[in-house]
């Protein structure tokens, strides 16, 4: 299959970036969309010119390091998937596919595809964990824990952090992201004692860091690798409202 | 220098105990004035980093990712061991200690095995404290399935997302402690090297990958939790980036090296599908609880797999290991589909795989509890190969995965370079020749949460350290040489890819130091290594600048340290003329054609002590007693 490609390249942080066009030939339908990539890097490197950078690191869709906008949507044009297990199969032979970083104002270009979403991390930082210091804990089995609510919570933790909810959002909200955080702790009892501080501390940090508001148009469940839920925004906004006025 | 492996007196059930009263402590309102370098902050490392700063110590960690949460851990799929009994089906501390010693073939040190047994339990009781949700009975219950070379239900799972789940716990922890500012967390920073003074580790060398600026940092220890090795090979199941930078440096400032031959190629994986390939993906274990493998009976049988009946398929598996059936350890089923391949058998259009099959099962079970059970492996493998295996069987080859051996360590997890730890994957420990399912995370949690903040405090404590500046001596001296090494590779200018010797070295290493090992292959092996190794170093091609992020220096950094590595696998695979675990001497193997240890000469930790490049390395021996499990011929017969 041949694919006429057109990939944002940008020096770094401080240097205005633009499209440029590349073309690939010849490659085989099972081809995952980074390995085209790489053939691409491979011809680059050939002809002495500088890789496009992306990041990358499990290429099993876990890891959430993988983070390109392909043809307008974040992880590219299948759903339920991450860019590195997107197949060119996906693709038409002959497509046009442009290649450009997460474009949101919390998520700063470093270097062509690559940008810094250390925001998530500080959003983490504010209140999504259980305060549980090693040693402190009981027997694993002496709170039991409906099989539903574990499964619920496992739906929301199963989010990998990939931003791809922020990437596809009009106004770049990560409410998705936080919300699948805080309707996991929530859902199970351990993470109860906290919940209220959680939430309200979460929220603030993500503003903080300058992610927008949800105005409910859910293209963060649609492009969301994962599959995570709008729900949990709606079990996020309810936890949000009783902790502020209690 | 005689190694000391510094095991404690005593029965093995009081071994950790005894040796934590013995251990000196630090002062909780002295810990603040020590700090402590960690690197990776995978499972190992995040749970250790995490612990430590909740201790009150000053803690600063490095990881090469843009985030603590993209550790490779992340990946893990199956499950996690640990002795609860929960299902009353006879498991034990003693049980699980058993199983890891001879799953291991008797190349690991009992009184570790027994101590990681010991603390597997505590492990499941803090993750769930934190809040990892664990699969779940009806009951509200934790669930727990089987994994390989064991005949008990031992596992707790979190779907297929375990190691997800265990280090977003891990993860959580830190970055609680981040938000305290007891611990400093640098991510997309590269550990370049180890520093030493007056013998001890001291402090690090460190690239931050996005500026390019190279920095010291000091400490009263160092600890190494940067995971496994086994991109070597170059395609693994591993992440991309996993890599031994850091643990070589350090072998190369002093700390030995155990059993880095012992490499884990793991029975079920997706096989290589064409020249582009970049990484395997694997199938997890737990496929094993419910999936059977099988071939055709004739060679090169051209029907589709449904096509072909009952009476003509050979679960070879079931029928060479009837106690244990698809359930034999990796380094059994590994071999086993290799030489039903070499036989002609296998299938798929490379021929070079066979069968796992769920049709039973979901004849037995529903279609829906196996999704419950497998849905996004499969769903995985539907996207990687296009065929559903909910329909068809899927088709399976071995691949690097686990990397047993690592830095030499002793009980308290310190490397032959005082002050210098090594947890996780990174270290040789607990896993002998042959790693069990569901044991990684296990060892790294164990190592983390457990281990490093008695025997780390021990150390401290019980040690005179003064304060160090990064302006010592040592500290430029070892800067330079990180430098020296950036601008060699920036200046070779050649014509060829850093990939292009990946690859080939990879090629090499699963040729001749793969699945079967024989003596001229692996001398073969050496002499081809160092020939590419110095084509490397004349013909590499990196471009971009140094000051900023760059991949491309990166990966040739990491390669040009894997070719010195392989190197020392190959000569480790070399002296080891008997067959135990992953590591198969074809000159050594009984009729059957399984494994054929020799207690007799090799009954011993290899860690080898780097002598110079292009120099044979030194072999020290750590003999191994077994006072509890005594060896047997391992059969899972
Ligand atoms: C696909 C897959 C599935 C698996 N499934 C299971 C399973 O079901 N059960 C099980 O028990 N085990 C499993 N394993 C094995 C297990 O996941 C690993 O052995 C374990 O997670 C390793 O943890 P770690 O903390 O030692 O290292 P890692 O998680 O690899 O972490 C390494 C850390 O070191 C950092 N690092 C590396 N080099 C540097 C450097 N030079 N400078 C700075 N930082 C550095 C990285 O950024 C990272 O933070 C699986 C492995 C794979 C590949
Ligand atoms: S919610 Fe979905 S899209 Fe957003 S970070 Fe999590 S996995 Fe990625
Ligand atoms: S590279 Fe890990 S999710 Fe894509």
């Amino acid at each position: 299959m041949n694919f006429n490609l057109k990939i944002w390249r940008q020096k770094n942080s401080s240097t205005p970036g633009k499209f440029v066009d590349y073309s690939v030939k010849d490659i085989a339908e099972d081809t995952s969309f980074l390995e085209m990539l790489d053939i691409l890097n491979e011809e680059l490197i050939a002809k002495n010119e500088e890789p496009v950078a992306f990041d990358h690191d499990c290429r099993e869709g876990i890891c959430g390091m993988c983070s390109l906008h392909i043809s307008g949507e974040p992880h590219g044009p299948k759903r339920k998937v991450t860019a590195c297990q997107l197949f060119m199969r996906s693709f038409k032979d002959g497509e046009s596919i442009t290649v450009e970083p997460w474009r949101a104002e919390p998520f700063p270009v470093i270097k062509d595809c690559i940008v810094d979403r250390s925001a998530f991390d500080r959003i983490i930082q504010a209140g999504g964990f259980v305060s549980a210091s090693t040693g402190s804990a009981p027997d694993g089995n002496a709170i039991p824990i409906p099989k539903k609510d574990a499964d619920l919570a496992m739906d929301a933790a199963s989010c990998i952090g990939c931003g791809a909810c922020v990437a596809a959002c009009k106004n770049s909200s990560a409410m998705l992201f936080v919300a699948a955080k805080v309707s996991h702790l929530a859902h199970l009892p351990q993470g109860k004692v906290e919940r209220k501080e959680r939430v309200l501390n979460m929220v603030a940090q993500m503003d903080k860091e300058g992610f927008g508001s949800c105005s409910n148009t859910y293209a963060c469940e649609a492009e969301c690798p994962k599959g995570i839920s709008v729900a949990h925004i709606g079990f996020l906004n309810k936890e949000y409202l009783k902790a502020s006025l209690s | 220098m005689v190694l000391d492996a510094k095991i404690p007196e005593g029965p093995i059930e009081k071994k950790w105990y005894n040796h934590k009263f013995n251990l000196k402590l630090v002062n909780p309102a002295n810990r603040r004035k020590h700090r402590i370098i960690v690197v990776g902050t995978g499972l190992a490392g995040g749970a250790a980093a995490a612990s430590l700063g909740e201790m009150g110590y000053e803690v600063v960690a490095f990881a090469y990712q843009d985030s603590a949460r993209r550790a490779h851990s992340i990946a893990a799929q199956g499950g996690i061991n640990a002795a609860k009994n929960y299902r009353n089906d006879g498991d034990s501390v003693y049980r699980l200690f058993y199983d890891t010693v001879k799953g291991g073939d008797y190349r690991a040190r009992e009184a570790n095995v027994y101590r990681l047994a010991e603390l597997s339990v505590n492990i499941i009781d803090q993750c769930v404290a934190q809040g990892v949700p664990f699969a779940r009975e009806y009951s509200g219950y934790l669930d727990n399935r089987s994994f390989g070379g064991a005949q008990v239900s031992r596992t707790f799972y979190a779907r297929g997302q375990t190691g997800q789940q265990l280090l977003l716990g891990a993860y959580s922890a830190l970055a609680r402690q981040v938000g305290l500012g007891t611990v400093k967390m640098n991510a997309r920073h590269e550990v370049l090297d180890i520093v030493v003074i007056d013998g001890r580790a001291r402090g690090v060398i460190v690239r931050d990958m996005v500026t390019g600026e190279i920095e010291r940092h000091s400490g009263d220890a160092v600890v190494l939790a940067t995971g496994g090795y086994g991109n070597a090979y170059y395609l693994s199941t591993n992440a991309k980036g996993c890599n031994t930078t850091a643990i070589w440096r350090a072998y190369k400032r002093g700390a030995f090296f155990g059993n880095p031959c012992f490499v884990q190629i793991h029975p079920t994986c997706i096989p290589v599908s064409g020249d582009h390939q970049s990484k395997l993906t694997l199938m997890s274990e737990s496929l094993r609880n419910d999936g059977r493998v099988w071939v055709p009976m004739k060679k090169d049988d051209p029907r589709k797999p449904n096509d072909i009946p009952e009476e003509e398929r050979d679960y070879y598996l079931e029928r060479r290991y009837p106690a244990f059936g698809n359930l034999v350890p990796r380094d059994v089923a590994s071999r086993a589909a290799k030489l039903e391949c070499d036989n002609g058998r296998g299938v798929g259009a490379s021929k070079m795989a066979v069968y796992l099959d769920f049709a039973d099962a979901i004849k037995r079970q529903g279609k829906a509890k196996i999704e419950e059970k497998y849905g996004n492996l499969f769903d995985m493998y539907q996207e990687i190969t296009d065929e559903n295996p909910y329909e068809v069987p899927m088709r399976i080859y071995p691949a690097v995965h686990y990397t047993m051996g690592g830095l030499w360590v002793d009980y308290n997890l310190m490397t032959t370079l005082p002050g210098l730890f090594a947890a996780g994957e990174a270290n040789f420990s607990d896993h002998g020749a042959n790693r069990l399912g569901a044991s990684a995370l296990m060892q790294g949690l164990a190592d983390g949460y457990f281990v490093l903040p008695s025997t780390l405090s021990g150390y401290i404590g019980g040690t005179d350290l003064p304060k160090v500046s990064t302006d010592a001596p040592e500290f430029a001296e070892a800067e330079k040489d990180v430098r020296d090494k950036i601008d060699r590779l920036m200046s070779v200018k050649g014509d060829k890819s850093v990939d292009y010797f990946h690859k080939h070295l990879g090629k090499i290493l699963w040729d001749k130091v793969g699945m079967g090992r024989n003596e001229a292959g692996l001398k073969e092996a050496i002499s081809e290594i160092r020939e590419l190794r110095e084509d490397f170093w004349k013909n590499v091609r990196v471009l971009g600048d140094t000051n900023e992020l760059n991949q491309s220096l990166e990966k040739a950094g990491r390669v040009a340290d894997f070719f010195e590595l392989a190197e020392l696998i190959a000569i480790d695979a070399l002296h080891r003329r008997e067959s135990c675990g992953g590591h198969f001497r074809e000159e050594s193997q009984t009729e059957d054609n399984e494994a054929k240890r020799d207690d007799e000469n090799f009954s011993y930790v290899a860690a080898w002590e780097f002598k110079g490049l292009n120099e044979q390395p030194e072999l020290h021996k750590e003999e191994l007693t077994f006072e509890y499990c005594k060896p047997s011929q391992r059969s899972y017969k």
